[in-house]
């Protein structure tokens, strides 16, 4: 049987209870791992390298704090230490909960929250390279705040060196993501409850 | 290269709305005539070439096509499960809980669309997703949604026995789940990627 990163994330063996049901969306269930695999074992590494496929997907879920983070601290150990390391160290001074931000003027500014603005400190930037940096602070921004998104956002990726494509694919990692790991965790939760 | 952002001009919508919204990208859309077969197939839907959207997420067309099923199987199979009034009401539920006005303009248009009932959605996107709802079901739908949307994860057990005591049986609970967290998707890169024109006169 081909690997399913959700059923392997939330422990379902074939013929459990929770294989049926999501057996019932079989379409759902083929282009999840569909997806898993068009972002981070795709053939076309052009414009956004493995090692920052990885190292987004890690960073996604360690700021979400999903219990599916091991699973991409695995896959990045597996593809370059150094830079686990670095994150590792980043991650206190960036965690907070969500989601924060504002509106644009008017009726709803009352709803603003005020959060973390996360940026890439010197010594990480140092570790792991601008272009990297610049992608982990928009993955930031998507987990936690994505209200607050802006063309300005975007300049800051394009500077840093990101094609229009690879930001494409950068805002699908960081949002797929943001889908496997509520799956993972609701599923998590429906099987010990059945 | 150096690229730079499409800058707009109009004053997005600043109010979450039933109303038909338009969106426009702030990187520019693959043109249609560079469409090729395997930008068609990432389409599926060969209509969706007319939006600035879709061609745009279509430069990476394998996550696209992935995305899109992924979408329409969770969303449009209705084989059993959470009737489609309610995936709805997840959709626009994460999206009011994100902040997504664009989002929310058109899952609560078919939440409405597909239960008739414009009030109680309005209520959602005019006081939030804490405003009173008098169905259990519609209770425990939003209260599930916004629980999976929040970071770290506020999901749990009692969402599971809401979501049973309000009648939905095991699959309505794995389509709330999906449909749920697929908004946590979609909120993502339509919020990431451009930003929604005012409503057509």
């Amino acid at each position: 049987m081909a690997t399913d990163v959700i059923d392997q994330l939330v422990g379902i063996a074939p013929g459990d209870a929770l294989d049926s049901l999501r057996n019932q969306r079989p379409n759902a269930r083929e282009n999840a791992q569909a997806s898993f695999d068009a972002l981070l074992h795709s053939n076309d590494l052009e414009n956004v390298s493995q090692l920052e496929r990885t190292a987004i997907a890690y960073w996604t879920l360690a700021l979400s704090q999903s219990s599916a983070t091991r699973f991409y601290r695995d896959l990045l150990v597996a593809e370059d230490e150094a830079t686990l390391v670095a994150l590792e160290a980043a991650l206190p001074g960036a965690t907070t909960s969500g989601p924060y931000g504002d509106y644009p003027d008017g009726p709803l500014s009352v709803e603003n929250v005020e959060g973390l603005d996360w940026q890439p400190s010197a010594a990480l930037a140092d570790a792991v390279g601008a272009r990297l940096a610049a992608a982990l602070a928009h993955t930031h921004l998507l987990v936690y705040r994505p209200r607050d998104s802006s063309a300005e956002a975007i300049q800051a990726l394009l500077d840093a060196g990101w094609s229009t494509t690879g930001i494409v694919t950068l805002s699908q990692l960081v949002a797929f993501l943001s889908f496997q790991l509520r799956v993972v965790a609701g599923l998590t939760v429906l099987k010990g409850n059945l | 290269m150096s690229e730079t952002v499409i800058a707009h001009t109009f004053a997005a919508p600043n109010a979450f709305t039933q109303a038909e919204l338009g969106w426009e990208a702030w990187l520019e859309p693959l043109p249609v005539e560079e469409l090729t077969e395997r930008h068609w197939a990432g389409l599926v839907d060969k209509g969706r070439a007319n939006s600035p959207y879709f061609r745009l997420l279509v430069r990476d067309p394998d996550i696209l096509g992935a995305r899109t099923r992924t979408d329409n199987d969770i969303f449009y199979n209705e084989k059993g499960g959470l009737p489609r009034a309610q995936r709805e009401l997840t959709a626009a539920t994460a999206s009011r809980t994100n902040g997504c006005i664009y989002c929310a303009s058109v899952h609560s248009r078919f939440a409405t669309h597909h239960s008739k009932r414009f009030d109680d959605v309005q209520r959602l996107l005019d006081e939030g997703t804490a405003a009173p709802q008098d169905d259990p079901q519609w209770r425990a739908v939003i209260d599930a949604s916004v629980a999976l949307t929040e970071t770290p994860g506020e999901f749990d057990a009692a969402n599971v026995q809401q979501l049973r005591d309000a009648g939905l049986d095991d699959l309505s609970i794995v389509d709330t789940i999906y449909a749920s967290s697929f908004f946590n998707w979609a909120n993502r890169l339509m919020l990431s990627l451009g930003e929604p024109t005012p409503p057509k006169e």
